[in-house]
């Protein structure tokens, strides 16, 4: 790969994933679900190095129609751990490309989210990859990953996305 | 507090915000609750070899539970007997000795001092000065595999102290091919800013899901149906079962026995939730089982249907669908859960898969479902801090228990509050006697 066209392509990476930040941050949610394909798995490992979603617990293993029910909940005005909608900053860095071709992109990131709700604010750390997907519609979120750094730990109920 | 102050704040229909709020009642409790009951710690499959070791509390206390050489189970206070450093940091693993960062003291598996630096530098023995070396539990115990402790050296038996709830562990352990289950799949700890007891008081609290869980029932509800066997079906299943007609909850059965257990049960069944009943998978784990316990037998364990089950002070498990979550109580308004799956030995993978997605969605740190619970533990504990009104009430159902057997009382419908009054009735038993 040519380091011309390695810059158009980070370029193009960078804005989607600055992209989906803002529609997070924004809580533009539905646009965001939109960014996944429809067999996408969006995964919050419970174990560090945890290589397996399906024998070991997740914080979060969401197919496509699991998250649909997760983000649709936010929609309901009893959705008492949701409502009002925690306040978040999600900051994206150190972004590199594993792997690239003309179907998709692997890409890894660290993500800094900043989150205030009720009074409180928590501040996560995680390293994040996605797994995207060269669509008809452009780019879209084939499988993305989250591993918290503090997934081990002891932790309050956790509402925001990621 | 004396005995006949703490005694006024539990009575018939009601109980005194103070014991979810105060903090000397709170310490009371390590040593009256957490000192003296029977506390369900783990499973032996934690500890399957010697030297295998795992912590845990017991109330607030940091305890180690070790397979000894001579393949007993041992529970350690984790405290070097020394200058009283924990002695283990390790969640889990497997050891020949415990060693002390502070100063090198070393015991075995049993708690027992082993070694220690300039062992000439004392008038007496050191072992002897220390009892010898790590604390102990006074009595360790188990029942079907499940590993008890208890800090006090009299009380009753487990099996006296477990009585009906027995069956309960029967049930989790039967529905095995094998007639064993393990610990498997990673452990769930989470967090809230409440008492210990609010948890306990909602896992049979049959009236909460209409309103707690309103906001998954409907994004659930409104979700294009799940083809059969896909991934999301348990957890969709899950969500919609919360929001079952009242006529459900009331037939559902609500059982209580004495030290404060309760079972609730008749309510799911697998064609309500779990694999599909002609899911290939279960059909192979139907025929596992009856090859142990023959066509009747099979259908007898497949038959009963218990959910949650209660093992007051500290525990909460679904035998029917392998969970199980132990409570530890760190201050008077904050607790933390950690919360286990098992796997059933000798059933196809594929029905340890449908273990651990139902885990994901009813135990997950960020489950639709568990995250509403852990917001209205902690709005409950904010509001029984205001001060103008003292009461809370817990009449529902009251007066219309059923005798249904030796010390066994039925709810007289699903959603009475039988099970709290239960813990109460409990909880000052426990905080009453002197000894």
């Amino acid at each position: 790969m040519s380091a011309a066209i390695d810059f158009e392509l980070r370029s193009e990476i960078e804005h989607f994933l600055y992209h989906e930040a803002g529609l997070l941050d924004q809580g533009r949610l539905d646009e965001w679900l939109g960014l996944f394909t429809d067999d996408a798995t969006y995964w919050i490992p419970l174990q560090a190095d945890q290589t397996d979603p399906l024998s070991t617990s997740s914080i979060v293993y969401d197919d496509r129609r699991l998250l649909e029910v997760r983000v649709r909940q936010f929609q309901h005005p009893r959705a008492h751990a949701r409502v009002p909608m925690p306040r978040t900053v999600h900051q994206v860095g150190n972004m590199q490309i594993v792997d690239a071709d003309a179907r998709g992109v692997h890409v890894s990131s660290s993500l800094v989210l900043v989150e205030y709700r009720r009074e409180r604010q928590r501040v996560w750390g995680a390293r994040v990859e996605h797994r995207l997907r060269r669509t008809g519609d452009g780019l879209r979120i084939a499988a993305k990953r989250i591993d918290l750094v503090n997934s081990e730990a002891e932790l309050d109920g956790i509402v925001c996305l990621f | 507090m004396n005995v006949q102050a703490i005694n006024e704040l539990v009575q018939a229909d009601r109980v005194h915000r103070a014991v979810y709020t105060d903090p000397p009642l709170f310490e009371l409790e390590l040593d009256r609750i957490f000192g003296r009951a029977w506390l369900l710690l783990g499973h032996e499959s934690q500890v399957r070899r010697a030297g295998d070791f795992f912590t845990t509390r017991m109330g607030r206390e940091s305890v180690i539970v070790t397979r000894h050489r001579d393949g007993t189970v041992r529970v350690l206070v984790n405290r070097c007997a020394h200058r009283g450093a924990r002695v283990c940091e390790a969640a889990e693993g497997n050891a020949t000795e415990l060693v002390c960062a502070y100063h090198g003291w070393t015991y075995d598996t049993a708690g027992c001092l082993v070694g220690l630096p300039l062992p000439g530098g004392y008038d007496r023995p050191a072992g002897e000065s220390v009892g010898g070396g790590l604390a102990r539990a006074a009595r360790v115990d188990s029942y079907r595999g499940f590993l008890f402790a208890s800090l006090a050296e009299r009380g009753p038996t487990l099996v006296e102290f477990l009585g009906p709830l027995r069956a309960s562990f029967d049930d989790f352990v039967e529905r095995a091919p094998d007639g064993e289950v393990e610990v498997a799949g990673g452990v769930f700890k989470h967090v809230y800013q409440g008492n210990w007891k609010l948890v306990l008081e909602n896992h049979n609290d049959t009236v909460h899901p209409a309103f707690v869980h309103a906001s998954s029932i409907w994004a659930a509800r409104r979700q294009p149906a799940v083809e059969s066997g896909a991934y999301a079906e348990i957890g969709v299943r899950q969500m919609l079962q919360n929001g079952a007609p009242w006529e459900v909850w009331e037939s559902t059965g609500l059982w209580t026995a004495g030290y404060g257990h309760s079972w609730m049960a008749d309510y799911h069944d697998d064609r309500r939730l779990v694999a599909a009943l002609d899911h290939p998978a279960f059909t192979e784990y139907r025929a596992a089982l009856e090859r142990r316990l023959g066509r009747d037998g099979a259908a007898r364990v497949l038959g009963e249907l218990r959910w949650n089950s209660i093992v007051y002070p500290n525990c909460s498990f679904m035998s029917q669908f392998r969970q199980l979550r132990i409570v530890h109580p760190i201050a008077v308004d904050r607790t933390v859960v950690h919360a286990y799956s098992f796997k059933l030995k000798g059933a196809p993978e594929r029905m340890f898969h449908d273990t651990i997605a139902f885990s994901n969605v009813v135990n997950g740190t960020a489950s639709p479902v568990l995250t509403d619970d852990l917001e209205v533990y902690e709005r409950t504990q904010e509001g029984l801090s205001a001060q103008r009104s003292d009461w809370v009430f817990l009449g529902r159902g009251h007066g219309h228990d059923v005798p249904d057997g030796a010390g066994v009382l039925r709810g007289g419908s699903g959603t009475s509050e039988i099970h709290i009054r239960n813990q109460l009735a409990a909880w000052l038993e426990y905080m009453t006697a002197e000894s």
